[in-house]
């Protein structure tokens, strides 16, 4: 925020915030940036390549979960799981 | 709402819950711990046991910063209360709290001047908007909270706030958990390792509990989501014969912690020699208090603390609950004269306390509400 | 985990809590423990601890606080707890029992609605509303909710020392508006000042009177199995709107009062569906406090869907960020219906058509079993229970 160096405006499905956000000086935030707040202060910042990474985790294993079922289905040795 | 909604998505936790069945082994039971509240409080407001095969279940831990505050110290903050032209403040979980003499909205009735905030720093704005009066914040919390309480005090300092203090109750998790595994009546097979209290400290602190306890940890978020994964991992480690630390919250905790936060707690706190913890006993170096640079903060030396100890009630099993040694309602008194209206101890007052969650959410057996809510 | 070898400046001096010390008491002999209980030997430990429970909570209400505290004012347990075992008893009388928002009063040929509120709200002022609004329509809907039409309003005001006239001014143009827009008339009314400091500004009670002109019965107790359960509009609004305006947060956000005079919309909907069980408008305690209350008052199971049940994205989010959930915040111009099946898309319909009712949904059915329970289909497919809770919520922190 202009006038106070360690304070940010954070939003939330509309819904607006001012949050301190001292302890993420050693982080260089921009806006745009996803943070994780707690009573009022910022506490981390969001890493966005790791969340996309445990998405793609999920969505991987169902995938891979599909792909085994049909695999299973085809297969014509009729063996148990 | 992003980095929220797609990680409570049903589909997905049908997946990880038929991975998790896959690698059980047949005849064996697995328990895992969950260390922090906000787990604890998710696992039940999700219904999330309804995804667990019957052979895995999740044992509630001491991670309630609530729930592990002994009566004594509440009376303490009470007695500061009451002292002329106080205001106390405190989080909401603690407003109904029940100590020797009763709770803070108690006290309010009496006379009391104890607010709620949402922050340290609105207790901040209350002794700016009050110079006449003396503001106490009542700090609770593991190392999560630590940190803003610790800024909310350089803060004061730095604006020379002369009535402004702090009641330090915050406890760190670490020894929480060597007492659990130190505890002869505990047969864990791993943890659920905390998330926000890992933002700040990090992940390494777990590793002793994985080498020399051979207990595999993985900390988790607090969607669905994140801790069907956590369990899922916690058994692959298990299957693979790992112990390890993973870190299942990686978008955000970062392995080493937030070194800030970190160094502000240490700026402005010390380690207590010892501190007494409800239901654990007295541990040592498991809780902080103010340094005597910023004594002008400090609660404890500048109003005169009754610091008497009030024994848990005979009949009260919080202590045997927060080591998950108990069920909620297992505990003698669970229901009929411990309840939300009427609590004798701490985890059925706090939401975060595993006989409130049972009782609030989880109440009656599984079968009968999963029967009901079949569409 | 020993004592001894941690110095010698722990204290040795300690108490007990007497209070818990009695309280254990006192409920071992009220329900002395299950395992003496004949014929439970069939039952799972767990089974037994919960059919103490539901002994516990069939007790005889009584209120063991010696002074009266916020949660007593929440809309939940301590509030019905308090009605039950202070009001009810001294003034016992079988209309009184019925504990609905509105008594029914027969005179001659007359059949009335006659019902009573206090408005307490702070700030005075806030986004899409005030006091005085709130004051008529909440005994608009009372009146509604009980199938009546609305009739005569009285407004008793307490105001204190220094409460800026022109504030006064404000809240009773508000009134006058809000009186003209549901065609009732303030009849009677009453002013009384207290000295500075022992009021918050301006307390308004009211009371109200309905002619009941439809042949329908609205009662909670009347939900039955197979019912289904509906919603006028998105829930949470007001409660959310409140507790922003009070300023004490550095939040901002785009929610405005839902505060509105429903008797239009409940007439539709009666003149839709004329087997409608009941109709609550849902205040303080929200719609969790409502369905908890016709599950025990109809002994039913109320199964809601969580993810049927509408609410405002600002709303959903203002409620993570304070920790609350929208089931138990208070709503001002919303009603929840309970209606057979088989007129649930005639209701629904009647909603939609109403402009306060656009944003209508079925959230839920009513159940026969577990009874006397809300229970809620979460959106990631788990179940749990709803509960009441015992005063206002207070926000979850960890």
């Amino acid at each position: 925020m202009a006038d106070r160096a360690d304070f940010a405006m954070v939003s939330v499905a509309g819904v607006k915030r001012v949050v301190n956000i001292g302890l993420l000086e050693d982080e260089e935030l921009k806006a745009g940036d996803w943070i994780l707040i707690h009573v009022g202060f910022a506490l981390s910042k969001i890493d966005e390549e790791e969340a996309a990474h445990a998405i793609r985790m999920l969505e991987g294993m169902g995938q891979a979960y599909t792909d085994e079922l049909i695999a299973l289905a085809q297969s014509d040795l009729g063996v148990q799981p | 709402m992003r980095f929220v909604d797609e990680f409570r998505d049903a589909e997905k936790a049908r997946v990880l819950s038929a991975r998790i069945a896959e690698l059980c082994e047949p005849g064996r039971q697995y328990k895992f711990m969950e260390v922090c509240g906000g787990h604890t409080h998710t696992i039940y407001k999700h219904g999330l046991e309804d995804y667990l095969p019957e052979t895995v279940s999740l044992v509630h831990g001491p991670g309630c910063p609530v729930c592990v505050i002994p009566m004594g110290r509440l009376d303490d903050a009470i007695a500061i209360a009451e002292e002329p032209e106080v205001i106390m403040t405190s989080f909401g979980d603690m407003m109904r709290v029940p100590g020797g003499r009763g709770s803070f909205f108690d006290s309010n009735a009496a006379g009391a001047d104890i607010r709620m905030v949402y922050s340290p720093l609105d207790s901040l704005k209350i002794a700016r908007q009050n110079p006449d009066k003396r503001v106490v914040f009542m700090a609770i919390g593991f190392e999560t909270t630590a940190p803003s309480t610790a800024m909310t005090v350089l803060r004061a300092a730095a604006e020379g706030l002369s009535n402004f203090s702090i009641f330090c109750n915050h406890v760190t998790i670490i020894p929480a958990i060597k007492a659990i595994l130190d505890s002869p009546d505990l047969r864990l097979d791993g943890f659920i390792g905390p998330g926000h209290v890992s933002t700040v400290i990090g992940c390494r602190p777990y590793e002793f509990i994985a080498r020399e306890h051979g207990k595999p940890l993985v900390c988790a978020g607090f969607e669905p989501l994140d801790i069907l994964q956590s369990v899922y991992m916690l058994m692959r480690q298990l299957r693979e014969g790992r112990s390890e630390v993973e870190n299942q919250y990686a978008r955000v905790v970062p392995w080493n912690g937030n070194p800030k936060a970190l160094r502000v707690i240490g700026e402005t706190m010390e380690l207590r020699p010892w501190f007494e913890w409800r239901g654990l006993g007295f541990i040592s170096q498991s809780a902080l208090q103010v340094r005597e640079k910023y004594a002008a903060f400090d609660a404890e030396r500048i109003f005169s603390v009754p610091g008497v100890r009030v024994a848990d009630p005979k009949a009260c099993q919080c202590g045997e609950v927060l080591k998950g040694v108990l069920k909620p309602w297992e505990c003698k008194v669970f229901g009929t004269a411990c309840t939300p209206e009427t609590p004798i101890g701490t985890c059925m007052v706090s939401s975060e306390g595993a006989c409130a969650a049972y009782y609030n959410f989880g109440r009656f057996t599984r079968e009968r509400v999963k029967e009901a809510t079949r569409a | 985990m020993t004592t001894q070898d941690l110095g010698a400046n722990i204290p040795t001096r300690s108490t007990q809590a007497g209070w818990a010390e009695e309280a254990v008491a006192e409920a071992e002999r009220e329900s002395p423990h299950a395992g003496g209980r004949i014929g439970a030997e069939h039952l799972t430990r767990e089974q037994q601890v919960l059919e103490r429970i539901d002994r516990a909570r069939a007790r005889k209400a009584r209120v063991k606080e010696p002074r009266i505290t916020l949660s007593h004012g929440a809309g939940g347990k301590a509030t019905h707890n308090l009605i039950e075992a202070i009001f009810l008893d001294a003034f016992r009388n079988p209309e009184l029992e019925q504990l609905s928002d509105a008594a029914s009063v027969q005179v001659g040929d007359a059949r009335l609605a006659f019902t009573t509120d206090s408005y307490v709200v702070s700030p005075l002022f806030f986004p899409g509303g005030d006091i005085g609004e709130l004051a008529v329509n909440g005994t608009v809907n009372d009146l509604a909710m009980a199938g009546a039409r609305p009739l005569v309003i009285s407004a008793g005001f307490i105001l204190e020392e220094g409460f800026p006239t022109d504030d006064l001014r404000r809240v009773v143009a508000s009134m006058a508006a809000a009186a003209k827009a549901a065609g009732v008339q303030i009849v009677t009314g009453d002013t009384k000042v207290v000295q500075r400091g022992k009021g918050d500004g301006c307390y308004i009670n009211t009371a109200g009177i309905g002619v009941r002109e439809r042949a329908v019965e609205l009662n909670a107790a009347n939900a039955r199995p197979g019912d289904v359960v509906l919603v006028s509009g998105p829930i949470g609004d007001h409660g959310v709107t409140v507790m922003l305006a009070r300023g004490e947060l550095d939040i901002i956000a785009d929610v405005v009062s839902d505060t509105a005079p429903l008797h239009e919309l409940a007439a539709a909907l009666l003149d839709a569906a004329p087997d409608t069980r009941l109709l609550r408008d849902a205040t303080r305690g929200g719609v969790a406090t409502i369905l908890n209350e016709v599950a025990t008052a109809s002994k039913t199971a109320i199964v809601v869907d969580e993810e049927a049940v509408p609410v405002r994205p600002e709303v959903r989010g203002a409620s993570e960020l304070l920790g609350i959930d929208p089931l138990y915040v208070a709503c001002e111009g919303r009603l929840v219906a309970v209606v057979p099946a088989e007129q649930a898309d005639a209701a629904l319909a009647a909603l939609h058509g109403h402009p306060l009712g656009e944003g209508a949904a079925v959230i839920g059915r009513v159940g026969d079993d577990p009874p006397g329970l809300v229970l809620l289909k979460t959106t990631f497919g788990g179940t749990r229970i709803v509960d009441m809770l015992v005063g206002d919520p207070l926000p979850r922190i960890c």
